[in-house]
Order: structure tokens, then C-alpha cells, then sequence
């Protein structure tokens, strides 16, 4: 997601290049340094704040949200411009339900039944992708359906769909702007930056403000966490593409629109079509949370059967979740590659024309069908496999529990007393200028003036909304959740990298971490280690490690096959090969994995707030629930943001510095 | 091959083009339409008590008075919000929220207080019951002190651990434990899934835990905690939040709906306006739903079937 941003500081950083050993004294001497201060001056300046107490801007936030409040219905701006984008986007989302999930009118089904939408979109996973997908569609869909949430995964994907258009219409042009002029990236990275990294929770009370409980709110809310990757894989995509072509396009006559047209945006293509996966997993991500403003589909059955404490049964949906996400991020993943493979296509052409039509045909008869006939129009049956599943997972669950939860709560117990209570102990009894004063001068030994001067804007901005102490309370589970992301990620990463087979079977696990919704495991994480950080910590890993493997293991597998043949030609053994070839070689694909690594962790730390980690989490959900609190909640969700761009920043420059050494 | 991939789109878009007019064309049989009541939006909020209430009031509304019942899950503040929107016409349990109503009930005069649910909410401190036999004074504030220790986790530092649940419910324990000299941290445990996984283990575990608990509640049939006693409640202990050292005041639930819907006429108003049920019989349907798991229509049809005076009555007849 902020791959774009990689390369930018590569320019400023060979100017002020300190030699490796020089950098490794510094560091070292920083912590010394930051640790001694911090124990010397420790209780001094540590900025706590009661929970249920506020600092003048925290009111002053929850005045301004007041105020947007009794305003929303006289002032103007309100009334016109807001009214017309939610009427228009419920009109586009009601649309979509009406065609494949709720019935309309006085019909029993929707216009088009389960068989239709089953054959249809089979049809259309094999024109743009193989027959493979097209068969993995078909049974992916009917496995929803044998489920028995048939309605309510069509509900999600309506949803999805929607929120994912949207977000490509505005996410593609925006994106391409960015490709082509620097400028504009520059000025609108802190945006992306804000919409990814501020959690949520933050803004669902005043999107319902603005847009009402319904569709729009919903959408509005996927959007905003779906545009950013839209965008910025789009940008990376027309960086690509080598500047040499455009110019010799250019010195031939063709004008620079014609240049974008005919070369760039062609042959950045297929990063597009990533974008586009990447977009529809992060759309996909949202349903839980959306369901909380009432959001239709299986994040509402998640989120119910969480009040009873159902793991079976939230188990079920999520699992639906999953194999959505599954389908349709094969379906894109193989068209991305389709696009790549376009001109070697081999089938003969008039054999491919003749499956088309034959497949167009069943497909108009199955919509046919699924509109006359009841059993092809509302899916038959009451799920009976989805209650044997979350019967299944209710007793599996419970198993682990009575056998292991000895081990589980010693587990909790020596990695919070031996590894998160020193950590926060460190961090929120040291005064604030001294962490602060070691953030800026890692951030000037890794990055330069340029990056000491934003640190210190990020430092001095989380004093200001009043939550230093709960920011470092949240960094301490933070650092050791990414550090443990970070380990898993080479573990894996190494092991998926290099072979072919550990990549097929770990894939679809590593997708299900992804989308599988957190409430999904929360419950079962709590029953084995109990309301503690320890449990933020591992449901974070559930969540962050997947993006840190599949980052690994793709710079693994991208090191050149000359580089590891001279290594096998040098003799080296399997484990020197790893040691001493593949991952310094793959050290860029490293250091990407540990800043997603911890992009990913913070936006779990909302999640967090809900299983008893404290810190920023729980004062964002106290804020959602709470009126007194929004202003609250706001403040801690910008403390949130600046301490993700802080983390994010100071990774990036390690991660230039790391390509920058490798290449001179 | 350019050609073919444009062929290819074309005949996809034609495809899908014939196949949704043939769609729209082609009827599917009408169903019968509903009666006068109309739709009735009713909030869901987040806690199994209440999605008795709902499971109950909504059957009724169905199928006794023929409205269309639009459930929204929503959270309280959400709820609320609907209001002058139209969007919510009733909230059906409503705990407390005085700031809500000063907002939306006096001075938008949005929505109205249709009085009590019957149901009467207590909050307060609740410790595992086995901690209860094995310790019996441990019921008596004064005595916590005494085993403050056995309460110490990993989250608490010296300190005995306090567990509080969902930040939406009010508390005030962080002032008590400081205005008491209890020597005791606050853990906010941040959800109520949270704070009841860790009563259950807590009790299956024979592990001590004291914290932040609430009746109504289903789980309380599964493990039967045990209210400690504070500082009795006396009017205006509990109005400055800083210097609060009592317990928690006895709740009358109540049900607040859109001033608009109530004056509309429709049946399912009066029907909002008398329902009213004791603690036991919330608990019975709650039951149904959270340890049968049955759904929200077979639970209400159950105590409906039983009751049938009750519900004579809250229509009016």
C-alpha cells in the first residue's frame, strides 16, 4: 500500500549516506542513551490522563461534532450537496440488492435466483480468467448457499460491488494524476495515509450523522478504507512503466494524452488489475464493521451471534466471508495475469468463440429458469452443513479450551510479564520528551532533516490531543506485535518463497487470516488467554502476519536465478543459501514486509480496545459508544493515525537505506 | 487478438443485456399484500436481553397486527440518532442515557419516553460465585481489601484487577475503587463478549474475579454470579462523578420512540405503549435465544403461546 512511497526518499538519502557501521553505533548508542535517561527520569512528564477525564481540545472536538449535529438539517450544504450523493449512492446499492439479493416488490426472489447468479458469474470468471476459476466460482457459490446465509453473502457481495465501483471511479483517475504528476502525490499521500491508518470506529457515528443509517452509510465507510489502495497501487503502476517509452512515443508526433492512452496506462495494466484484488479485499474487510450501522449481509450475522457469544455460528458466517474473498480474488488475480499472457493466447480462436456462445446460451436459460421456477430462485434447503460446521468449530473450540488452556495462560502469563510489561513500563514511565527526542533523532540517523522534522511534528502532535501516556501503553503492544509479525514473516515467508507446494497449501490460509472478520476469533482467543494484551497482540499477528508473508516469500522467490545458481555453484548448503544468498538479496522485500508488518498491526488496535489491551483502542470504541466521549475517541483516533505515519515513515527510510547499500 | 478480446466483451455485455430484459419480463408470482399497520423501523441494539424484547414485540407486530418490521442493528447512540431522521421509530430497552434524552427528547422533542419496560436493571459489582463459597464475607466492600491479592493478574500490577465491560454502559468504578481507598486497577476489558468469557473461564477455572455486571442477563442462568455490596445508593450520591463512593442506582428500563410514529395512529403504537414484562420472563426468552439458540420467532412464538392474557392486554383488547 505504500509501496509508492519506497523509493521517493532514495534522492535525499545519498547526499547524507552515513556508512553502514557508523549507522549501527548510532542506534546502539541511542538506545543506550533513551533507556538511561528513561530510568533516570522515569515518573517524570509521563502526561497520563483518566479515562473518563478531558483536555480542552478533546472538548473542543466533541463541541464541533455537536455542532455538526444540530446543524445537519438547516445549513445548506448539508441539505443539497449530501442529500444528492446519499440518495444517489442508495439508489446504486438498492439496485444491486434488487438484481441479486432481496426480493423485490411482492416477488419472493430477487430478479435474478441463486442458479442464475451461480451460472452467470461462473460464465464471467471464465471469459475474463480460465476454466479453472470459472469452476472454483461455481463451487464456491453453491458452498455459500449449502451454508445457508445464500441472502446474506449476496447481500455482502451487493455491498462489496457497490463500494468497490465507487471506490475504482474515483480511486483509477486519482491514481493515475498521481503516476503522472509527482506534485500532486506528494500533496495527497497524508490523506491516503490518514484513511488507511484512522481506524474506523472513529468517523461510523458521523458518517450516520451526514449520510443516515442505511446503504450510503455503509458504502461510504468500505470506500474510505477501499480508495487508498485504488490509488496508490494505480500510481506505482504508471511509475513502472519506464520513462524511455513515454519520451520515444512522444519524439514520434503523439501528443501526451496519446502517450498515456497508447503506452503508459496498456502497460500498466496488469499492477492495475492488482489494485483492483487489493481493493476488493480491503472493501471485503469492512463487513463487520459496517455491520455495526447496519450494514446488510454476513457481517450482521457475525456481530449478532457475537452478543451470545455463538462461536459456531459466527464461525459459519466468517467462514462465508472467506470463500467470497477466495473467489473473487482468484478471479482477479487470474485475469491480472491473463492480461499479461493476452498475446501468447493459444486456444484456437474459433474454439474459444464456439465455448463462449454455448456458455452464453446456459447462462440466459439459468436466469431463465432461476425467474420461473421457486427452487432455482430462493436457494432450497436450510443450510443443514453450515449447523454441522458450526457444531464442528463450537466443539473443536471447546476442546482446546478444557485440554489446553493451562499451557495457553502460562503463555499469557510469561510473555506479559517477561516481554509487554517491561516494554510498557519503559515506555510510559519515561518523560515525554525524552521518548520523543529518541524518536526524532532515530528518524534524523535513519532518514536525515527531513524526516526528524516530521517525527517531531508527529511527536509534539500526540501531546497535543492529550493521550501521550495511552499512545505509549498502545506502542508497547504495538512494537510486540510487529516484532513478532515481523519474525513469523521471514519464517514463512523463506519457507513459502521457496517452494512451490508450501505456497499452495498456505495460501488460502494466509487469505483467511486476512478477510476471516476478527470477532470471528476474538472469543475463542479470550476463552484461551483471556481479557489481556496478550490477546490484542495475537489477534493482531492473526491478522498482520499474512501481508508480511506473502511480501517475504514474493521477494524470495523474485531473487534472480543467477544469483542462487552461483550460490549453488559456490557449494553453499540449504541453510547458507538462505543466510547468506536469498535473504540479503530479497533485504528490500524485508524491509516492505516489516512496515506493512506494522501498518497492519496498528489497524488492529482497535480491535484491541475490545478485549482488554486499553491504550488508544479502547478509548476510540469509548468513543463511538459514548456522546460525552466522541471528542475523546477523535483525539485518540488521530493519535492513532500519527503514531501509524511516524512508524511508517521511519520504516520506509530503513527500508531505502537497506536497497540504497545493496545497490552501491 | 486484440479483435478477439473485444469480441469477447461484446458478446458478454450482450449476454448479460438479453438475460436481465428476459429477466425483467418474466414474472414470478405475487404475494399477498400487507395489511394497514405499515413498517414499523425498530433499533437492535447490541445485548441479548434486549433482542428478547425485540424477538417478542416484533412477532407480535407481524403476525397480530400485520406491519412490516424493519429491524436495524445499531448501537445505542446510533439508535438515537435515527430519531429526528425518521429512520428509528422505537428504541425497546433503554438504559439510562440522560444526556440522549436531554438532547433528543427535551430539547429536539424528537422522541418520547414511553415508560417503563417493566424490567428492572441492576448494576453493580459482581464476583465469581464459587470465590463466594469458599470466601463469604468477600460479598461486603469492606472486605475486599483484605483479598485485593488473590485478585492480581497480569494486566494489574499490584493491584487487584477490576474487569469492566463495553464502554457504552456507565460506569463509575474507576471513581468508587479510588473514593473507597480499594486498592484495585479498572481493566477495561472493552466488550461485554469480552468481560463474559472472562466470568465463564474465571468460574470453570476456579480463578478469583470481581467486576462490572448487570442484571438482566442471560448469562447470569449459566453461572450465577454474586453482587457484592457497596455504600447503599441514596439520591444525589452518584450526581458528581468525581466524588462518587455509592453504589449504582436501580434501573427502571424504559422504551423511547419517535414522537412522529407515535402520533401516527398505527396499531403497533399502543402496542410499544403497554408492552411491559417482568425479569423473568426476559430472562426466559433470552434463554431460548442464547443457550437453545433458537431464532428470534420460534423463541417469541414459545412465550407468546404461554402467555396469551399478557399479550391480550398489550393490545389493547
Amino acid at each position: 500500500m505504500s509501496v509508492a512511497m519506497l523509493s521517493k526518499p532514495e534522492k535525499e538519502l545519498k547526499a547524507s549516506v552515513v556508512k553502514r557501521y557508523k549507522v549501527g553505533i548510532y542506534l546502539g548508542a541511542l538506545s543506550a542513551g533513551f533507556i538511561f535517561f528513561a530510568v533516570l527520569m522515569r515518573g517524570i512528564a509521563t502526561l497520563p490522563l483518566d479515562t473518563s477525564s478531558l483536555t480542552w481540545f478533546q472538548s473542543w472536538l466533541n463541541n464541533v461534532s455537536d455542532w455538526i449535529g444540530n446543524n445537519q438539517n438547516s445549513n445548506p450544504f448539508f441539505t443539497f450537496f449530501i442529500n444528492v450523493i446519499r440518495d444517489s449512492i442508495n439508489a446504486f446499492v438498492t439496485g444491486i440488492q434488487d438484481l441479486i439479493s432481496q426480493s423485490i416488490g411482492n416477488n419472493a426472489s430477487p430478479l435474478i435466483g441463486w442458479l442464475g447468479i451461480v451460472v452467470l458469474l461462473s460464465f464471467v470468471a471464465y471469459t475474463v480468467a480460465n476454466i479453472r476459476v470459472a469452476i472454483l466460482v461455481f463451487v464456491g457459490l453453491v458452498s455459500l448457499g449449502l451454508l445457508g446465509f445464500w441472502q446474506e453473502s449476496m447481500d455482502t457481495l451487493a455491498l462489496t460491488l457497490a463500494a468497490v465501483v465507487l471506490a475504482l471511479l474515483i480511486g483509477i483517475p486519482l491514481g493515475i494524476c498521481a503516476g503522472l504528476f509527482p506534485r500532486f502525490e506528494k500533496v495527497i499521500t497524508p490523506f491516503l495515509d490518514f484513511a488507511q491508518v484512522m481506524p474506523t470506529f472513529v468517523y461510523l457515528t458521523p458518517v450516520t450523522l451526514f449520510f443516515l443509517i442505511g446503504p450510503a452509510s455503509a458504502t461510504i465507510v468500505t470506500m474510505v478504507y477501499a480508495i487508498p489502495p485504488a490509488l496508490r497501487i494505480t500510481a506505482v503502476a504508471l511509475h513502472e512503466v519506464p520513462w524511455s517509452s513515454v519520451e520515444a512515443a512522444v519524439s514520434m508526433g503523439s501528443t501526451r494524452m496519446q502517450a498515456l492512452r497508447k503506452v503508459q496506462l496498456p502497460q500498466a495494466k496488469r499492477t492495475m488489475v492488482v489494485g483492483i484484488n487489493q481493493t476488493i479485499m480491503a472493501a471485503l474487510s469492512m463487513v463487520t464493521i459496517a455491520a455495526l450501522i447496519d450494514a446488510p449481509g454476513l457481517g450482521k450475522v457475525v456481530v449478532t451471534a457475537l452478543e451470545s457469544l455463538d462461536i459456531g455460528k459466527s464461525f459459519q458466517a466468517g467462514l462465508g466471508i472467506v470463500i467470497l474473498a477466495v473467489l473473487l480474488d482468484r478471479t482477479t488475480t487470474a485475469a491480472a495475469s491473463k492480461v499479461d499472457a493476452e498475446n501468447s493466447h493459444l486456444v484456437s480462436r474459433v474454439r474459444h468463440r464456439q465455448i463462449l456462445v454455448a456458455g452464453g446460451i446456459v447462462t440466459i436459460a439459468a436466469l431463465l429458469i432461476s425467474r420461473i421456477y421457486n427452487w432455482a430462485g430462493n436457494f432450497p434447503g436450510t443450510g443443514v452443513i453450515g449447523s454441522d460446521i458450526a457444531r464442528y468449530a463450537d466443539d473443536i473450540v471447546n476442546w482446546i479450551q478444557n485440554h489446553f488452556v493451562n499451557v495457553t495462560n502460562s503463555i499469557t502469563n510469561g510473555v506479559s510479564y517477561g516481554l509487554i510489561n517491561p516494554i510498557q513500563n519503559l515506555l510510559t514511565n519515561s518523560p515525554w520528551f525524552i521518548t520523543g527526542f529518541a524518536f526524532v533523532l532515530l528518524a534524523m540517523i535513519l532518514g536525515g532533516r527531513k524526516l526528524a522534522l516530521i517525527s517531531t511534528v508527529c511527536v509534539l502532535g500526540i501531546v497535543g490531543t492529550g493521550l501521550w501516556s495511552d499512545t505509549m501503553t498502545t506502542l508497547a503492544s504495538v512494537l510486540v506485535a510487529a516484532i513478532a509479525t515481523v519474525a513469523i514473516g521471514i519464517i514463512f515467508g523463506v519457507w513459502i518463497g521457496r517452494s512451490k507446494r508450501a505456497d499452495q497449501i498456505m495460501r488460502p490460509m494466509l487469505d483467511a487470516g486476512q478477510v476471516l472478520p476478527a470477532f470471528v476469533y476474538l472469543v475463542p482467543f479470550l476463552g484461551l488467554f483471556g481479557a489481556t494484551r496478550f490477546t490484542a497482540i495475537m489477534a493482531a499477528i492473526v491478522y498482520a502476519a499474512p501481508a508480511s508473508i506473502k511480501l517475504m516469500a514474493d521477494g524470495i522467490a523474485g531473487v534472480p536465478a543467477s544469483i542462487t545458481e552461483a550460490g549453488i555453484a559456490a557449494g553453499s548448503n540449504k541453510w547458507q543459501m538462505i543466510v547468506k544468498v536469498q535473504l540479503p538479496s530479497a533485504r528490500r522485500a524485508l524491509a516492505l514486509s516489516t512496515n506493512q508488518g506494522i501498518i497492519y498491526v496498528l489497524a488492529m488496535v482497535v480491535v484491541g480496545g475490545l478485549v482488554g489491551a486499553g491504550g488508544l483502542g479502547y478509548l476510540v470504541v469509548a468513543g463511538f459508544t459514548q456522546l460525552n466521549l466522541t471528542g475523546k475517541g477523535l483525539a485518540a483516533g488521530l493519535a492513532i493515525v500519527l503514531l501509524g505515519i511516524l512508524l511508517d515513515r521511519i520504516t520506509q527510510a530503513a527500508a531505502a537505506r537497506s536497497t540504497l547499500e545493496r545497490t552501491k | 487478438m486484440l479483435k478477439t478480446s473485444r469480441f469477447r466483451r461484446g458478446t458478454v455485455f450482450l449476454f448479460v443485456a438479453t438475460a436481465i430484459s428476459f429477466a425483467f419480463s418474466a414474472g414470478a408470482p405475487a404475494q399477498a399484500a400487507a395489511a394497514k399497520c405499515g413498517t414499523v423501523n425498530l433499533a437492535d441494539n447490541a445485548w441479548v436481553g434486549y433482542e428478547a424484547d425485540l424477538a417478542v414485540v416484533s412477532y407480535i407486530m407481524k403476525n397480530n397486527l400485520g406491519c412490516k418490521v424493519v429491524v436495524k442493528n445499531l448501537s445505542e447512540q446510533v439508535s438515537w440518532q435515527g430519531f429526528p431522521t425518521g429512520q428509528i421509530d422505537a428504541i425497546l430497552e433503554n438504559w439510562g442515557h440522560e444526556d440522549l434524552a436531554a438532547k433528543y427528547i427535551t430539547k429536539q422533542k424528537v422522541a418520547v419516553d414511553l415508560g417503563s419496560t417493566g424490567n428492572k436493571g441492576i448494576i453493580g459489582w459482581y464476583v465469581v460465585p464459587w470465590l463466594v463459597a469458599k470466601y463469604p464475607d468477600i460479598t461486603n466492600w469492606k472486605n475486599l481489601n483484605k483479598y485485593a491479592s488473590l485478585f492480581k493478574t497480569s494486566e494489574s500490577g499490584s493491584q487487584g484487577a477490576f474487569l469492566d465491560g463495553d464502554p457504552s454502559y456507565v460506569t463509575n468504578d474507576a471513581a468508587i475503587v479510588k473514593n473507597l481507598k480499594l486498592n484495585f486497577k479498572i481493566i477495561y476489558t472493552g466488550s461485554e463478549a469480552a468481560l463474559i468469557t472472562s466470568f465463564r473461564n474465571a468460574q470453570a477455572q476456579k480463578k478469583p474475579m470481581i467486576g462490572y455486571f448487570y442484571e438482566p442477563q442471560w448469562f447470569l442462568a449459566q453461572v450465577p454470579l454474586v453482587h457484592v455490596t457497596l455504600p447503599k445508593w441514596t439520591t444525589g450520591c452518584d450526581t458528581n462523578p468525581k466524588t462518587v463512593a455509592c453504589d449504582y442506582p436501580p434501573y427502571a428500563l424504559n422504551k423511547v420512540a419517535s414522537a412522529k410514529f407515535m402520533s401516527s395512529g398505527s396499531p403497533a403504537a399502543t402496542l410499544l405503549k403497554n408492552f411491559s414484562w417482568t425479569n423473568a420472563d426476559q430472562n426466559s426468552v433470552a434463554k431460548s435465544l442464547a443457550v437453545d439458540k433458537l431464532s428470534d420467532d420460534a423463541a417469541a412464538k414459545i412465550w407468546i403461546t404461554a402467555h396469551p392474557a399478557i399479550v391480550k392486554q398489550w393490545l389493547g383488547k
